[in-house]
């Protein structure tokens, strides 16, 4: 009954009460966009990575090995020979290797080398394996896989011939027009990195960094140049490592960095990604302490707005008053309104971020290989709203026992 | 029934105040000093004072709103004093119609919902008003009607858009409403001009005599006092 009543009295004041609900509802679209950001970025970083038991590479600090070799960010630092790989494989924990050659990238997205055991062996998510949506695996002459928002951003088919350029993007002066790579095939999306990356075989790699200006200033070179010319060794970067049983983990990384031959590093990407989200966290926290500030400033201005009604509306108090209401009634009408600016504002932002997240869902999944991990609210996040809305109740009981001791104090004497 | 002689026989009287002492502030002279007051069920009472002599302070005791710090405050045979705040508050519901001197709408309610408010609070006065006009707002049409503001919108009417002396005429309505067997009004005319003063008094004994409710009526306006069963001067009585 009060509450119908505080409606009515919100309705009446809506341009203030809608400025209220407003400033409420944007705080909670930023607060809740923050943590679905979060959240979808650690799912995806973690789906990334999910199985991959090591990752071996020339001596780095982890963090930064796990964001070269698997996310792209950062340049590695050395090489690994190839007879390390070879070592690491022939290891008897060790049931596959999937070799890794990175540094070069076409129109803004990785050139990865690798070998055919990456679309065997690799695993993202829930122990998915990759899929084609088109073509296949490494087949013909010079292969290209293209990951799938790749794939749509730069608009290949199956069969389409592709020239890579060692290093640089689309400003190579350094072009292989005699030597372009045809597309064999296109992953599916998996909403990780792999999306964003064009796969080739180490082979092909390899001939592509041969020096481009020797060709140029040698042309009796560059006409030797061919398929069947001495393949050069191929260099690697990273070697993601798939253990027959992932307690040995520990061990073979132990055993690893350990390495007599050269200095390698062997992380266990889950810990590295750990360590990361540690470093990450400081600044995570800072923007979620600034959305639960813009939180605070919302109810706050909720706050203003209704004490600043509360002496204009002690004549109002009278008349219910007169009419048989306690002042407890009085109490409940103030709670109510603040208890209903508080839910509004929460159910618009919540709606807000709910309806950005499912229209931006397929931009966040290409752009930046996030998928938004459900679009279900969260028990976390219904519960943080909850206590919005608690909040609210409770900082409306401030203007609302003001007004319950004005109104013990007035009781029906209405004074201007 | 209307007629002053049949409820001045009435024994029991609506309101009576026994050695009543009240004082705003433990630290201030007292407000209020009534040994004995009394008001007679359907006696229409003007009571006038000085300002300032404690007119308002009384109604609030009839009200229930206050209490005296001794002394017996009865209405309709109940003692208030005793009650709980909360009975108090609910009996000021059931059986006490109030109309004010002024800005006595609720500005975000309708006209209608206005009058009914009591009703909200009051399940005996929404029955009596249920009973009288089919539904609560039906009730609070006829009354309004009654009183001379039959609009076409009463519904969506704003209320701050009316006139002072339609808001008056609002207010006693809701005063009405579910006929409480007192009504009390604290100089509800001083905001209108001669002739609706006039007008008005005329509508709320109308009112008051269809349901022999007893109205308690506080003004400055003597010339308002002819029509009254009874005038009172509060420093008669009340002597601090
Ligand atoms: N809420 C209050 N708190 C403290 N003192 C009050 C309060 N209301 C009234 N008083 C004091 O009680 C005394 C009586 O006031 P009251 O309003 O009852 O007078 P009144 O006869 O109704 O005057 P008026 O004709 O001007 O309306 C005054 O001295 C006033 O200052
Ligand atoms: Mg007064």
């Amino acid at each position: 009954m009060m509450l119908r009543l505080a409606a009515k009295s919100l309705w009446h004041r809506r341009l203030t009460a809608s400025l209220v609900v407003l400033s409420i509802a944007l705080a909670v679209t930023l607060l809740m966009g923050v943590e679905r950001i979060r959240g979808a970025t650690r799912t995806s970083f973690a789906a990334a990575v999910s199985g991959t038991d090591l990752i071996v590479a020339a001596r780095a600090s982890p963090v930064h090995l796990l964001l070269f070799s698997v996310f792209g960010i950062g340049n590695p630092t050395n090489n690994l020979a190839a007879a390390t790989h070879r070592d690491i494989a022939a290891r008897p924990e060790v049931a596959w290797t999937i070799p890794i050659a990175l540094g070069d990238s076409h129109k803004g997205y990785r050139v990865v080398g690798t070998s055919a055991a990456f679309f065997q062996h690799f695993r993202y998510g829930e122990a998915r394996a990759l899929a084609f949506q088109v073509g296949g695996a490494f087949a013909g002459d010079d292969p290209v896989i293209l990951g799938a928002a790749a794939a749509r951003a730069l608009g290949y088919r199956v069969g389409d011939a592709v020239v890579l350029a060692h290093g640089a993007g689309d400003v190579s002066f350094a072009l292989h027009d005699a030597h372009p790579f045809r597309v064999a095939g296109i992953l599916q999306a998996t909403g990780t990195p792999v999306d964003r990356a064009l796969y080739v075989p180490l082979q092909g790699l390899a001939e592509l960094h041969r020096p481009a200006n020797d060709d140029e200033a040698d042309p009796l070179a560059a006409a030797m140049h061919g398929h069947d010319a001495a393949a050069p060794e191929a260099t690697l970067t990273a070697v993601f490592v798939g253990l027959r049983a992932r307690n040995q983990a520990l061990g073979v990384q132990r055993a690893l960095n350990e390495w007599k031959g050269e200095a390698l590093t062997a992380i266990l990407p889950a810990v590295t990604l750990q360590e990361l989200w540690e470093i990450i966290g400081v600044a995570e926290n800072a923007l979620l302490a600034v959305s639960a500030l813009a939180v605070a400033v919302g109810l706050g201005s909720m706050l203003v707005a209704l004490l600043t009604g509360a002496n204009e509306r002690r004549r109002e108090m009278a008349i219910l008053r007169s009419a048989g209401a306690t002042p407890r009634d009085v109490f409940t009408l103030m709670m109510g309104e603040a208890g209903l600016l508080a839910l509004v504002g929460v159910l618009l932002g919540a709606t807000i971020v709910q309806a950005t997240f499912i229209a931006g869902e397929s931009w966040l999944a290409s752009r930046y290989g996030l998928t938004t991990g459900g679009l279900v609210p969260s028990g976390r996040e219904l519960v943080s709203l909850g206590l919005i809305v608690i909040a609210g109740i409770l900082i409306g009981a401030v203007p609302a026992y003001r007004a319950y001791r004005q109104s013990l104090a007035d009781g029906m004497t209405i004074r201007l | 029934m209307s007629s002053p002689s049949t409820t001045a026989a009435s024994p029991a009287p609506a309101i009576r105040l026994e050695r009543v002492r009240f004082r705003w502030r433990a630290d201030s002279p007292l407000t209020l000093a009534i040994d004995d007051f009394r008001l007679d069920a359907g006696e229409r009472v003007f009571l006038h004072g000085p300002s300032g002599s404690g007119k308002s302070t009384l109604l609030s005791l009839v009200g229930g709103v206050l209490v005296p710090e001794a002394g017996d405050v009865h209405v309709l045979g109940t003692a208030l004093t005793p009650l709980s705040a909360a009975a108090r508050d609910r009996f000021r519901a059931d059986h006490v119609g109030f109309v004010f001197q002024m800005f006595n709408l609720v500005p975000y309610l309708s006209l209608v919902d206005n009058v009914t408010l009591p009703c909200l609070f009051s399940r005996a006065r929404r029955d009596r008003a249920t009973s009288a006009g089919g539904s609560v707002a039906d009730e609070a049409a006829r009354l309004l009607d009654r009183l001379g503001l039959g609009l076409a919108d009463i519904h969506t009417r704003r209320v701050a858009d009316l006139s002072v002396g339609q808001q008056q005429r609002v207010a006693a309505a809701r005063a009405l409403i579910g006929a409480p067997e007192i009504v009390v009004a604290d100089e509800p005319t001083s905001a209108l001009d001669t002739d609706h003063r006039e007008a008005f008094v005329r509508l709320l004994f109308e009112e008051c005599a269809r349901h022999g409710t007893t109205l308690l009526f506080v003004s400055h306006d003597a010339a308002l006092a002819s029509g009254f069963d009874r005038t009172i001067r509060l420093d008669e009585v009340n002597r601090p």
